[in-house]
Order: C-alpha cells, then sequence, then structure tokens
C-alpha cells in the first residue's frame, strides 16, 4: 500500500544486532497492516483519510530556525529540560540530567547502546497489533532512553519538549521513540510537552517501565500545531508495589491519537490514567487506553473528561481486561464529555472484559450540555449568560485537572487549560 | 413610583397555564408574603420574575422601577436589582463561594461601568458579612453549595443577598428544609437586610416563616391567581383553616 510506505521515514541500517532484531520484522508487519481504516475495530471512529492524503518530506536535519519561538512558548516548568527535535534529541538545548539519572541517546545504527536499552527498548510496546508503533520500531531516527537509578527520589520533574517542524509545500513526518525505566524504589515525574508549527505527522511511541515499588508521575501536554497529526502509543510496564500516575492533557493538532496501553504485571500496583481533551473547530481527538489486569490485588482509576465545541469531534475508546488470576482488581472508568454545540460529537467505547470472579470495575460515560440551572442559578446573581457558561466549562475543567498530583504541573496544565478556554470559549478572561 | 407593578400576569410552562392574571404592586420597603399551597404557582411566579428560561409570558407586564422587566434578561433583571433566593440552591461544583461572589459583584459593577472591586476589601466585606450569617471561611473556600447542609445552602443564599445589596428581594420557600434553629439565623439575616427601601416578596407555604419575617401585606395565591388580600391576620387564619376554602373556591 503506498500510502502507508510514504510514512516510513528512510533510516541508517541498524548495525546493532539488538536493533536490525527489532526493524526487520516491524517494517515487514507494518507493510503487511498498512494503515488502518475505519474497517478496523481499533480505528472505527478515527479516519485517517486525510493522514493518507499529505505527501511528506523527511524534517531537515539541521536544527530548523522555527525551533527558538517553539521553544519559547513552551512552559518555563522548574525541571530538567530535555529537548527532541523532529525525533531526534538535541543535546545542545537540553540541560545536563541531575544525579541518580541516567540518559542515553540511542543512534539510529543502535551502536552503542547499554544493556538497559537493549534489553528492554521494543519489549514494552507491541509492533504485532499496532501498525503505527511497527511503522515507528522500523524508522526511528533515534531513540532517548532514561533510567531513574535504584532508590532515587527525583525532586524536579524531567522534561522531555517535543518539537516537529511542519514543511511549506509537503508535511513532515517524525518518529520519536522514547524508553524510560524507573528502577526499584524509584520515584520521579517525567512531563512531555508536544508542539510544533506547520504541517507534520509525529508519530510518537513510548516506552514506560516501572520497577517494583517504584513510583511514576507521568504527565503529557499535546499542543500540537493547528495542521498537525499527532498519533502517539504510551505503553507501561508496571511491577509488583509500583504506581503509575499519568494525565494528558490535548488541546492541539487537527487530528490526535493518544493511546495508553498498561500492563500492571505485579500484585498492588495503582494505576491511574486521567486525562483531559478540550477542542474546538474541525478537531479529533481520540483517547484510547488498555488496561490489563494481569495480578491480583491492584486497583487502576481512569477519569477523562473532555470539552467539545463547534464541530469538534471527541473519541474515548477504554478497556479494561481482567485475566482469570487478577482476584481482588479494584477498576474504575469514567469518561464525561461536554459538548457546547449542537455539531459537536463524542463517540464513547467502554468495554470490560473480566476473567475473575472476585473484583470490583465500574465503568460509565456521560455526555451533556451545561446544565440550564447551573447558568440560571449564576445568571440570577448578575452574570452574563457567555460568562456564566465559561465559568461553569472552567470549573469542569478544573475538576479533571485536580487529578494531577505533582503541584507544579499541576499549575502549568490548569494554565494550559485556561489559555485554551482564553483562545475558544467566549466570556473567558486571560 | 411603586418597586414592583404586576398587572394581569398570564404564564406558561410547556404549555400548559400555571398563572391566570396576578396583579400585585409592591412600593419601596414593603415585605409582601405570598402563600398557597402547592402547585398554586408560588415557585412559577418567582421564575417567571426572574427571567428563567421555559416560562413563557402570555399576557400582562411586570414594570420593575417603572422599567419593562419582561424584556430584560435574568442577569440584566439581578444587575437592576433584582434577587431570587432560590427553594433548592443549586451545587457548582469547581466554583468556589469566594469566586462566586466575586463574579457577582464585579458583574454589576462592570454594568455600570465601574472597575473591578479591590480584592482586599472585598474580602474583609465578605468575611464580616458571612461571620454574621454562621457562613464560615471554609464554606466560602470549597465549592457553592457542595456538600452543604440545607441549612447551610440558605444561609448561603442569604449571604449572597446581603453582599449583593438588592432592591426587591424574592424569598422562594426559603423556609422549607430548615429546623427551627436555621430557621431562625435565616430569619435575622433577612430582617437584617430590611431598610426603608428595601422591598421583600416572601413565598412561603406555612405560616411560622411569618412568625419571623413580619409581612406588611399577605396575599393568598391559588390556581395562579391572588384570591385574598390582608394583614398579618390572614398568615394566622390560614393556620388555623388550611387552603381548603381557596382550593375549592376556583
Amino acid at each position: 500500500m503506498s500510502d502507508a510506505n510514504k510514512l516510513i521515514l528512510p533510516v541508517p541500517e541498524a548495525s546493532a544486532d539488538w536493533l536490525a532484531a527489532l526493524r526487520g520484522p516491524a517494517l515487514k508487519r507494518y507493510g503487511q497492516l498498512g494503515l488502518p481504516g475505519v474497517r478496523t475495530e481499533a480505528w472505527k471512529f478515527t479516519n485517517l483519510t486525510k493522514l493518507s492524503a499529505l505527501d511528506f518530506a523527511a524534517p531537515a536535519r539541521a536544527v530548523p530556525a522555527s525551533v527558538p519561538a517553539l521553544l519559547a512558548g513552551v512552559d518555563t516548568l522548574e525541571a530538567t529540560r530535555l529537548v527532541v527535535v523532529d525525533g531526534v534529541f538535541a543535546p545542545e538545548l537540553s540541560d545536563p540530567v541531575p544525579a541518580g539519572v541516567e540518559l542515553a541517546a540511542v543512534a539510529a545504527d543502535g551502536q552503542a547502546a547499554p544493556e538497559w536499552v537493549t534489553g528492554t527498548l521494543g519489549t514494552i510496546a507491541d509492533a504485532v497489533d499496532h501498525p503505527f508503533t511497527a511503522l515507528n520500531t522500523g524508522s526511528f531516527p533515534g531513540a532517548l532512553a532514561l533510567k531513574v537509578k535504584r532508590g532515587t527520589m527525583l525532586e524536579a520533574p524531567l522534561h522531555i519538549v517535543q518539537l516537529a517542524t511542519g514543511g511549506q509545500d509537503a508535511a513532515t513526518i517524525s518518529h520519536p521513540r522514547v524508553l524510560m525505566v524507573v528502577e526499584d524504589g524509584a520515584s520521579a515525574d517525567l512531563v512531555e510537552t508536544h508542539t510544533g508549527t506547520g504541517a507534520y505527522c509525529r508519530n510518537a511511541v513510548t516506552e514506560v517501565v516501572v520497577g517494583r515499588d517504584a513510583r511514576l508521575g507521568h504527565y503529557k501536554l499535546q499542543a500540537e500545531g493547528d495542521e498537525a497529526f499527532h498519533i502517539a502509543m504510551t505503553a507501561v510496564r508496571a511491577e509488583a508495589s509500583s504506581t503509575y500516575d499519568s494525565f494528558a492533557l490535548s488541546t492541539g493538532a487537527r487530528l490526535a491519537r493518544n493511546e495508553i496501553r498498561g500492563t500492571l504485571a505485579g500484585r498492588h500496583v495503582e494505576y491511574r490514567i486521567n486525562g483531559g481533551y478540550l477542542a474546538s473547530g474541525d478537531q479529533h481527538l481520540d483517547t484510547t487506553t488498555f488496561i490489563d489486569h494481569a495480578e491480583p490485588d491492584c486497583a487502576s482509576h481512569e477519569l477523562y473528561k473532555g470539552v467539545l465545541a463547534d464541530r469538534a469531534r471527541g473519541v474515548f475508546q477504554g478497556k479494561i481486561l481482567v485475566r482469570p488470576d487478577a482476584q481482588k482488581t479494584d477498576g474504575y472508568q469514567m469518561n464525561r464529555a461536554l459538548l457546547l454545540s449542537r455539531d459537536a460529537e463524542i463517540n464513547s467505547k467502554p468495554e470490560l472484559e473480566i476473567y475473575a470472579d472476585d473484583v470490583k470495575c465500574s465503568h460509565g460515560a456521560t455526555v451533556g450540555e451545561l446544565e440550564d440551572d447551573l447558568l440560571f442559578y449564576l445568571m440570577a446573581r448578575g452574570i452574563p449568560r457567555e460568562r456564566a457558561r465559561a465559568i461553569l466549562v472552567a470549573a469542569y475543567v478544573d475538576e479533571a485537572i485536580d487529578e494531577i498530583t505533582c503541584a507544579p504541573v499541576q499549575d502549568a496544565f490548569r494554565a494550559a487549560a485556561s489559555d485554551w478556554m482564553h483562545h475558544h470559549i467566549a466570556g473567558s478572561e486571560g | 413610583m411603586a418597586l414592583l407593578e404586576i398587572e394581569n400576569l398570564h404564564a406558561e410552562v410547556d404549555g400548559k397555564a400555571i398563572l391566570k392574571g396576578i396583579d400585585l404592586v409592591i412600593q419601596p420597603g414593603e415585605v409582601h408574603a405570598i402563600m398557597g399551597p402547592n402547585g398554586s404557582g408560588k415557585s412559577t411566579l418567582s421564575y417567571v420574575l426572574s427571567g428563567r428560561d421555559g416560562y413563557e409570558v402570555t399576557e400582562g407586564s411586570v414594570r420593575f422601577m417603572g422599567e419593562d422587566l419582561l424584556e430584560m434578561e435574568t442577569d440584566e433583571r439581578a444587575v437592576a436589582g433584582m434577587f431570587l433566593a432560590l427553594q433548592y440552591p443549586v451545587e457548582l461544583p469547581g466554583v468556589t463561594g469566594m469566586t462566586f461572589l466575586r463574579e457577582a459583584v464585579n458583574a454589576r459593577r462592570k454594568a455600570v461601568g465601574e472597575d473591578e472591586i479591590d480584592a482586599m476589601a472585598f474580602l474583609k466585606m465578605v468575611r464580616a458579612k458571612a461571620k454574621a450569617l454562621g457562613v464560615t471561611d471554609e464554606m466560602l473556600k470549597r465549592a457553592v453549595n457542595v456538600g452543604f447542609s440545607g441549612g447551610e445552602k440558605k444561609r448561603n443564599e442569604i449571604l449572597q443577598m446581603a453582599v449583593l445589596e438588592p432592591k426587591l428581594c424574592i424569598l422562594d420557600e426559603t423556609d422549607s428544609g430548615l429546623d427551627i434553629d436555621a430557621l431562625k439565623i435565616v430569619s435575622e439575616g433577612v430582617n437584617a437586610l430590611r431598610t426603608p427601601e428595601r422591598s421583600m416578596l416572601v413565598i412561603t407555604h406555612y405560616q411560622r416563616l411569618l412568625n419571623h419575617i413580619q409581612p406588611d401585606v399577605i396575599h393568598v395565591l391559588a390556581h395562579g391567581r391572588i384570591q385574598k388580600t390582608g394583614g398579618k391576620e390572614l398568615a394566622l387564619e390560614l393556620e388555623e383553616k388550611g387552603y381548603a376554602d381557596f382550593v375549592q373556591a376556583a
């Protein structure tokens, strides 16, 4: 399928055996799968026709001129900033990593990669059933790998800034690859900001391992440019007694798919994936999650809230699998969508697959407009209709942001959400 | 000039006629009570006066300080000086009491071309008024009415009234859901707001509220019309006989 082939980026041959063993089968698999169409169950609500209609050029190798302006727009979180431009780590734009953290910039040929990378990369994210993961594995131009060493308690978050520079005549495509390993007993916060300019497609894969008794807070801000396509796979493996706490705030891109797949691989894992999606115009924002309760005594909590204005469309597909051994599983899933216009749309598809008999699992989805009695209450106190609406939408979004447990990140994401409100909801204050 | 003049007011909800010709004049400083059985149109009257969507006026007129009230949006009526204390105050998740009050005050100031209120002065003013009503700082920091008891919600309504200083206070079944202690606090709060200029329209099913908030005039509403108007003694009469006469009369 030629449409699918044009998304492949030519990369130097993988001379290292470990990478050659990944790339070959992945590209072959991508060739078999091609771009998923709406007849593929996992993609039935997200149509990629507009993506396959694009012509692609590889991003420029030199750091493009638009980078400083893009960087200036990224929140100056008190964090260790690591910048990736069009999928390639840019050490000259990045901070040194703090004590207790190891960074490996894996080259495209896979040479000289440390063992903690070669033994793990490609084992968390599945390149067999997921065409975009196969595509990324087949053609990532290098990987950024981070390891938080055993027992390390990181104070400031690590902040990966993923920049994309789009083309004028043809779009660009990039395949950023990240590996995050939090070793046993360590604790860290990882923030990702995705932004860019011009027309481009970003196909990101992030693999995460949270070791025994370890904790990772993982917060992603998807603030891509208006013309962007954002396809992302985050694959997580959480070991016994670990905590994985994530929040994804999506406001950017013309079409985005944020997929998070987690395996709860030991007992007593606390797994929290929350998020918010705010869309306007003709945006299409897809959140797809899969939680694999493979072991007993684990808890998962998932709350997503969306605001859809104009003709925007939201998709939420959330699947929870409870395997036969996973007794005493406590699972909660909820997707709430607020539709601000008659032309906005949400497709919610919760799915529970339970094979254990002693579990507590609940799921739900709500779709609503702003409630008349709330609006009336505010107006009866003198607040004009538009402002009343803006206050209620902000309060609704705020409740989702409250789920973020890392205070500085909560502040930054709240600011990003209110910035979105300011631009897209009449009556919002700056 | 009368503060509020209602003339031959007819209104319907979902195509069903509820108010069928109300006439009522309230002068500045007067406290009027509207009593009536369930389904008589008491709450409908309060919603029609505050301009709630879905309450359609089909005939008649309402003038508020000489202006055509029915031409105004809900928020414009509030800014002009009308305040409705709700029978069932709604919860506002994510909106703190302080934010809500500040938004309401600033909306007024903006409407008359004033700058936003000074944050410190505002805080001080609200705290003083809240204290008198037994509304704690903690309640002001929490989301409006979320997790509040019935009494706390009503006290919160009266606090809003005290802060916004309206010209006409409409109290819709403010006594419902209150025990005797809460009723006393709320009534004292309301009485403290009585001035020679400020008028009140107290809507209630029961006479007991009127022991605490003494009205100048009492109207009995049944079948969408005012059936009888009188002084305080009318409340006592109703307490004794109930609404049976009025319900059967129409």
